[in-house]
């Protein structure tokens, strides 16, 4: 293929250089300073006390301690809260998709005066920080007496959506016009267009919008903390929070809440790794 | 009527050779269809208004207030702002030094070692993809987990921290990293700065994968080696990608908040507080609403300044 293929293979047939040694040996340094924490947490979150506090800090758990699992579960009521942030998240990313695929069809298919602007006006958004806005959303949320999940839903939706529409608009113009046309001619008008013929060709970026939602609003904790006064309510990441408040002195059972609130997001990232790479790199590049 | 029916049914490709004006009219009218743009954009709009653009300018208008949220406010014009830099109480003048701190370690630390990670994988390593995976889980992670076992961490007792140190005998070292005011801050920027590291890393290595393989070739080819390479050729090459880097860099560290609410909260005695924690405070905790504001601004206010200087910054450097 490439006229170096030969020096390539030559490179790499195994012989051990100098310089690649030190560069195995570099990227597995740093690759134990990424993970080593995680698996600590990880061992951690099974042991108890006396061998977290000396006999056996960094080791696999001589005793599983299974039962922190379900002291965090329990107590620390993290399945309520688990439920909560798959609702805000779930809603949050459904409300998005939605309202952002849809506006980005009138912004980049449809033919209207001052489409650019509005757009631009759009993507001003990405670079508004969600925390410069906190207490007016606040006090719009609360005049509206709106104080369950909704108080959530409501501002991640509008921060994700800059970012949702630059990558959405990114794909549809990918997409033939000729599909439409023929659509059109066969007598479909445009709310079915862009349903059954838009929407069907976007899901492959849909999965990536969905994915930089999910992590967006699972992971959020300004407004969360400040938003949710009732405790039926609270996200996962504030459950921990309170949760390490009242378990000072027991690790295991903290560690066990650190893995539970962790392992939804590890689980989606083992399945989509490359596409929730894919769709950060998306979002930062074009921004 | 038929026969464009007729003509539709053969399959849409027919209609790259032949095009029907009847058809593009139709066409055009379809996609002018003022109801249509006006429901598409309507929920993005309200949702964009109502919690973006109307909270900006009351924001702006709370910063000129001195009000605290119950009793009638009276409009003070610019004292908050002149209040947040001159009144010690507030600590915000060490707040926005602590943030610009954050912000040159980032760019000349976590930068750095992002773009040695990402120069090293793109030249292609045994178990790229698994290094990639491995340097990015931290980046998906919620910073109240990552918070929450870095606490752990430097805890002074019982942390790993602390806890190697005395196993390899510098007992006088161990400290209690974020309850000490000389540690605190530094204790507290390690995990943000070790947090992304992944995330820029991943930035730059799509940056440099997506450059033409042919130009790296030639200069190996032509005897240039790796230091030469990177140097001359793949990060040249790679100025719009450091740039965007950069820019997260700094606005990130400017706006950081949820590290430093969960393990420090800024303290002690103010030595790890930045303009957001200064922000929630003065704003949830003493409903200052007037000072909180005028914090909010100006932090998008120095995050929109940062940005424009960057890209004029990689811009000039561009036309040198």
């Amino acid at each position: 293929m490439s006229r170096l293929h030969g020096i390539k293979g030559f490179r790499g047939t195994g012989k051990i250089t100098f310089g690649g040694a030190v560069t195995t040996v570099i990227l597995v340094l740093w690759s134990v300073v990424q993970i080593f924490p995680l698996y600590w947490m990880l061992t951690f979150s099974l042991k108890e006390n006396s061998e977290i506090f000396g006999s056996n800090v960094i080791g696999l758990p001589h005793n599983w301690i299974w039962s922190n699992y379900t002291t965090a579960l329990q107590s620390g009521n993290m399945f309520r809260y688990l439920l909560n942030s798959a609702i805000v998240t779930g809603a949050t990313i459904a409300i998005t998709v939605v309202a952002a695929t849809a506006a980005t069809y009138a912004l980049t298919r449809m033919v209207w005066r001052g489409r650019k602007t509005v757009n631009s006006l759009f993507m001003l958004g990405i670079t508004i920080p969600i925390n410069a806005v906190i207490l007016p959303v606040f006090l719009i949320l609360s005049k509206l007496h709106i104080t369950n999940y909704w108080a959530l839903i409501i501002p991640y939706s509008a921060f994700a959506l800059s970012m949702a529409i630059l990558i959405s608009a990114s794909f549809m113009q990918g997409i033939p016009k000729e599909l439409e046309e023929a659509a059109c001619l066969d007598g479909c008008n445009i709310y079915g267009i862009f349903w059954r013929i838009i929407l069907p060709l976007m899901r492959p970026a849909l999965a990536t919008l969905s994915i930089f939602i999910f992590l967006q609003a699972w992971n959020e904790l300004m407004y969360a903390v400040i938003f949710i006064s009732d405790s039926k309510y609270r996200t996962i990441t504030v459950g921990i929070q309170n949760l390490s408040g009242s378990f000072t002195t027991d690790w295991g059972p903290i560690g066990a809440a650190l893995v539970v609130a962790t392992f939804p997001v590890l689980l989606i990232y083992a399945f989509f790794s490359s596409k929730i790479q894919e769709s950060l790199v998306a979002g930062a590049i074009k921004g | 009527m038929l026969m464009i029916i007729c003509n539709v049914f053969i399959g849409w490709k027919w209609r790259l050779t032949s095009k029907l004006s009847r058809g593009e009219d139709l066409m055009d009218r379809t996609m002018k269809n003022k109801t249509a743009i006006l429901l598409f954009l309507l929920p993005a709009c309200i949702l964009f208004i109502g919690i973006i653009v109307v909270p900006i300018i009351m924001s702006a208008y709370y910063s000129l207030l001195d009000w605290d949220g119950i009793t009638a406010s009276t409009f003070v014009g610019f004292k908050n702002y002149a209040e947040i830099f001159t009144k010690k109480s507030i600590g915000f003048p060490g707040a926005v030094k602590n943030a610009f701190l954050l912000a040159g370690l980032s760019v000349f630390i976590q930068l750095p070692i992002s773009l040695g990670l990402a120069l090293t994988l793109a030249k292609g390593v045994k178990g790229e993809k698994l290094y990639t995976a491995i340097f990015f889980i931290p980046v998906i992670i919620s910073t109240t987990v990552i918070g929450q076992l870095w606490l752990k961490i430097y805890n002074p007792n019982y942390g790993i921290v602390n806890m190697a140190l005395r196993a390899v005998g510098l007992d006088s070292w161990a400290a209690t990293w974020l309850g000490d005011e000389k540690t605190a801050l530094f204790a507290v920027f390690i995990p943000i700065l070790w947090q992304y590291v992944g995330y820029h890393m991943l930035l730059m290595y799509t940056g440099i994968k997506s450059q033409p393989e042919e130009l790296r070739e030639a200069a190996m080819i032509d005897g240039a080696n790796d230091w030469q390479i990177a140097r001359y050729l793949t990060i040249p090459l790679l100025k719009p990608v450091l740039q965007v880097c950069a820019i997260f860099a700094i606005t990130g560290s400017l706006k950081a908040f949820d590290l430093i609410y969960v393990l420090t909260n800024g303290g002690p005695a103010h030595a790890s507080e930045v303009p957001a924690t200064i922000m929630i405070k003065q704003l949830f905790g003493r409903n200052n609403y007037g000072v909180g504001s005028a914090i909010a601004v100006f932090i998008v206010f120095i995050c929109f300044f940062f940005a424009i200087l960057i890209k004029k910054a990689f811009r000039t450097e561009v036309d040198k």
